[in-house]
């Protein structure tokens, strides 16, 4: 893509994202009371973000085993510690050390 | 100053809020710096300059959504495409606004509600809605300032010094989202057992889909609406939550 059509791209997706934002926060001044409506988006987050995650990040770098490993080490911090800087570190790190070695 | 700024004492004035709120916006900032240098290559990779990469942070302040986009970009994806990945990764911001709603004081004049929702963020979110009472929009001021600072400069930065960066070190940033959103689905999965039987079957399906003839043709964008709306609806259906979850 040509840098003016990624610029006019860029201006859709802001416009986008901004709507979703600013839409509840203009017009809905009540509780949500529809039981799918209100499970489905506790659950959307969750179902985006693993299917964004696997197995793109297996694919995200050069050897295929170190993108596993990444993905444990990511899978166990995440469990144990919890925390989002942290555990982006920790995957990076183990990409980066077993990159020195394979 | 030094004595009073404890979790109990909570500013009184808009000023105040405001400086609370871009202490409190410290770690974000790092956080988001450090991710953001990964998105910055990742931008690189599509084509963004650093100035275009740094207007993207600074209007879409998202880290899966602006991910999306640059798959979207790279993609050379249509409108259609564009706008409705767009609206599917966010869809959370969406459910935070709802609730941050519930947060304002109906008082409050509605520009202050334009402003907010370019704050509406994981981690902006959470700090905010967990003040007692309403919620002084200047709080979520500050730590949107300073934590979006971080965001778009180490945008900028990963695209301008991702390139002098040898391949080992951006080989390992390119992770860093990943990890990031493996910090933001696991650990409520881990105190919910049909939360993460969900997180374990998204996977599955997201791979089946990548690798599978024809199912593989689908783009990255469609599949991460498709199994959204298929997985997350379904999972709605067969368990809806509680009552006492839904307060």
């Amino acid at each position: 893509m040509n840098r003016l059509k990624i610029t006019l791209s860029l201006i859709i997706m802001i416009l986008t994202v901004y709507s979703v934002r600013v839409l509840p926060l203009l017009f809905l001044r009540k509780n949500i009371t529809n039981r799918f409506v209100r499970s489905f988006f506790h659950y959307v987050p969750y179902v985006t973000l693993a299917v964004m995650t696997f197995p793109a990040i297996i694919l995200a770098t050069q050897s295929v085993l170190s993108g596993v490993l990444a993905l444990l080490v990511g899978l166990a911090a995440a469990w144990l510690i919890g925390d989002m800087f942290l555990v982006a570190i920790l995957c990076c790190a183990t990409v980066f050390i077993s990159g020195l070695f394979l | 100053m030094s004595k009073n700024d404890n979790a109990k004492a909570l500013p009184a004035t808009n000023a105040g809020w405001f400086t609370k709120g871009l202490k409190d916006g410290i770690p974000i900032c790092l956080g988001y710096f450090a991710v953001a240098f990964a998105l910055g290559i990742a931008a690189r990779d599509v084509g963004l300059s650093a100035v275009q990469a740094f207007f993207m942070s600074l209007g879409m302040v998202a880290s899966a959504g602006e991910f999306a986009a640059l798959q979207l970009i790279g993609a050379a994806a249509g409108v259609i495409e564009m706008i409705s990945t767009t609206v599917v990764v966010n869809l959370r911001y969406f459910l935070m606004s709802c609730s941050l709603s519930q947060k304002l004081d109906p008082e409050m004049p509605t520009t202050h509600r334009f402003f907010l929702a370019q704050f509406v963020t994981d981690e902006i979110y959470a700090l905010s809605v967990m003040v007692p009472g309403y919620l002084c929009p200047f709080y979520t001021y500050g730590i949107g300032i300073c934590s979006v600072s971080g965001w778009c400069s180490g945008t900028a930065l990963g695209v301008i010094v991702g390139n002098i960066l040898p391949e080992t070190v951006v080989n390992a940033l390119s992770v860093a989202l990943y990890g990031m959103f493996l910090a933001i689905i696991i650990p409520p999965a881990k105190k919910d057992r049909f939360l993460l039987k969900l997180v374990g079957i998204s996977m599955a399906v997201s791979a089946l889909f990548t690798w599978l003839p024809y199912l593989s043709l689908i783009s990255s964008g469609f599949r991460v609406i498709i199994l959204t709306l298929l997985i997350a609806g379904a999972a709605a259906y067969i368990h809806p939550l509680s009552e006492e979850e839904l307060s």
